[in-house]
């Protein structure tokens, strides 16, 4: 479903032209668990930037169920990720102002799903993360693997066939840690695709797909 | 996003930090408050002042000795001309032409008015009976100065309110004598307690009849003749008439100077409307100054919201959705600060309204919606660099910082 050609995305810094990525070229189906690991500067989170829309390559061509993404204007691409991806950050990214409930009805806000709907899907995508009892707490009342739980259900909101997670447990205790992959690979296990960006060595070998980059490249791409 | 949504979400920031938000609500109601009492009050002057005029009756025509060929002045007074007299012959001349209802010749000058002991020096209106209802005065008891050709000299007055207080203090007034200059009157009226009028006090005058007060002062001519004319449309005809017949009887020669009340009144307000008008841009100001602040705190509020903003923009809001959520922040700060000013403004309109009770002061509707719409579109406008800083925003720049 996810199918990268030649891809190449540089940077400006200063004068000097930094290479985060060189052709790549990637191939992901629809259903696989990938885990992606590397130095840092290796390329990864502008990896999964570019496979979330975020960013745009210099040159190669992205395709994405078939489509041609790589130069979709910014209404489109805002549309595709609403559709489409689902994103997990090291940081939550949760509003503090808003309630649990209420992140994770955002995405549904933004798609103009009706009120009452939104409420019962809200309702239900708690009750998924196991947070049913804390839909009116605030992010500062959470714990982090809590507040992962609610940034986990917040991606899956819409349902989206893309899950785009940048080191998910990097900012928890292993214990809690292991709790959110768990729930993570439960839903690569019910159909989506599930791509992660980790330091972790222990997340890394339990995805069905191991890419390891260095220097803006792919050097190995190990199937178990 | 539905705008419903934007609004809630953009309320739900604004109600986080209260303090902020009202700080700057403040600055803006300031602004529309100060809009809203200064037109208050300029707009009571001018309403105080055409109802000064209008008590004299619009439709008024003042005839002056002298002709002004330039604006401005008493004419022929400052200037020293040489002039014919107005006589109470042209005023009776003037009296009979079409168009006019009525007439009254006014001498006007400074006499010693005592009753035995009791003197004061007084505003002596030499006139005819007509004068009570050109100026619509009103009696408080007696009669005003009886009809009849106006060369009669009948020794009769009829006193302000003021004079007759000070004069006669509780006693009976009607038909008692008074002297006034080296002659005596009997007091036939008392005129009520009117105030000021104009500048001048009605209190504190005396009628006496125009012939009379010709030979008080030793004079031949008039200082004014006020002609009421049947109706405001013949008041421009009527003008010219009086023009051409007061020309006729100078021996050709155009030597009066006829006012309107109109000109007056139109003059007047043309005049404190632009005063209104200046005084409200002086205001509007500081809502400009509210503006600049809403984008300061705007400005600061995107930065501080970094990581929020790409959030949104990663979970599929457009760049527009995000400056219309930044938008609809200031709009509603801008519609708090507009409605505290309202209230602001019309509380303090009405409590300097009770302070001086002499001028209706009221803030004119036009003014109430330019400072609204003034506050709304500053806050919006101001917003929109911020708003804009917002819709562009890097959001993967944004969410890798934590």
């Amino acid at each position: 479903m996810i199918e990268l050609d030649r891809i190449t995305r540089g940077f400006q810094v200063g004068d000097q032209l930094v290479q985060a990525l060189r052709e790549v070229s990637l191939n992901i189906a629809a259903g696989e668990f990938v885990s992606i690991m590397g130095p840092s500067g290796s390329g990864k989170s502008t990896l999964l930037n570019l496979l979330g829309l975020l960013d745009r390559p210099n040159s190669g061509t992205y395709r994405l169920d078939g489509l041609d993404v790589t130069g979709l204007d910014e209404v489109a691409a805002a549309t595709v990720r609403r559709e489409k991806i689902g994103f997990v950050f090291q940081f939550f990214h949760l509003v503090p102002r808003l309630t649990a409930a209420g992140n994770v009805a955002l995405p549904l806000l933004l798609a103009e799903v009706a009120p009452g709907e939104r409420k019962k899907r809200v309702a239900r995508l708690l009750a998924d993360v196991g947070l049913s009892g804390r839909a009116d707490h605030l992010p500062a009342q959470l714990s982090g693997g809590q507040l992962q739980r609610v940034a986990i259900a917040r991606a899956m909101s819409m349902n989206p066939s893309i899950l785009l997670a940048d080191e998910p447990t990097g900012n928890l205790d292993r214990a809690t840690g292991r709790e959110v992959l768990a729930l993570l690979e439960d839903l690569n296990q019910r159909g989506t695709t599930l791509i992660v960006v980790t330091h972790d060595q222990e997340i890394g070998a339990r995805a069905g797909r191991r890419i390891v980059m260095e220097d803006g490249r792919v050097v190995t791409d190990k199937v178990s | 996003m539905t705008l419903g949504d934007t609004l809630s979400l953009a309320w739900g920031s604004l109600i986080h930090q209260p303090r902020r938000t009202l700080l700057i609500a403040l600055a803006m109601s300031i602004g529309v408050g100060s809009v809203v009492v200064l037109t208050a009050l300029g707009e009571g002057a001018r309403r105080y002042v055409l109802e000064q005029f209008a008590s004299l009756g619009t439709n008024l025509l003042i005839v002056i000795p002298g002709r002004a060929e330039t604006t401005g002045g008493a004419p022929g007074v400052l200037s020293g001309q040489t002039t014919r007299d107005l006589t109470l012959s042209d005023a009776d001349a003037v009296t009979r032409l079409r168009g006019v209802a009525r007439t009254a010749p006014l001498n006007v000058g400074v006499a010693q008015v005592s009753r035995g002991s009791l003197s004061r020096e007084a505003i002596l209106l030499g006139t005819t009976a007509d004068m009570l209802e050109i100026r619509h005065t009103h009696l408080a008891r007696g009669r005003y100065l009886p009809p009849g050709p106006s060369d009669q000299a009948a020794p009769v007055c009829v006193l302000g309110e003021r004079i007759r207080a000070e004069l006669f203090g509780t006693d009976n007034a009607i038909g008692e004598w008074v002297r006034i200059g080296d002659r005596r009157f009997r007091v036939i009226g008392i005129v009520t307690a009117q105030g000021q009028q104009m500048g001048f006090n009605t209190d504190e005058t005396v009628a006496i009849p125009v012939a009379a007060a010709q030979q008080l002062f030793n004079t031949e001519s008039l200082f004014r003749i006020l002609v009421e004319v049947r109706g405001r449309e013949a008041v421009p005809a009527v003008k010219e008439s009086v023009l051409a017949l007061l020309k006729t009887r100078h021996e050709n020669d155009a030597d009066v100077t006829v006012i309107t009340q109109d000109a007056v009144l139109a003059t007047f307000d043309r005049i404190l409307t632009a005063l209104t008008l200046a005084v409200a841009g002086i205001a509007a100001i500081s809502l400009g100054v509210a503006g600049v602040l809403i984008m300061n705190v705007m400005l600061v509020s995107v930065a501080q919201r970094r990581s929020e903003i790409g959030l949104l923009k990663a979970l599929g809001a457009p760049a527009a959705s995000v400056r219309l959520l930044f938008l609809a922040e200031a709009g509603l700060i801008s519609i708090l600060g507009a409605a505290g000013g309202l209230i602001l403004g019309l509380a303090a309109s009405f409590a300097l309204g009770r302070l001086y009770p002499v001028l209706p002061i009221a803030p004119p509707l036009w003014a109430v919606a330019a400072a609204v719409a003034t506050a709304l579109v500053a806050g919006m406008l101001f917003a929109w660099l911020p708003a804009r800083r917002a819709a562009k925003l890097d959001a993967a720049l944004a969410l890798a910082r934590r």
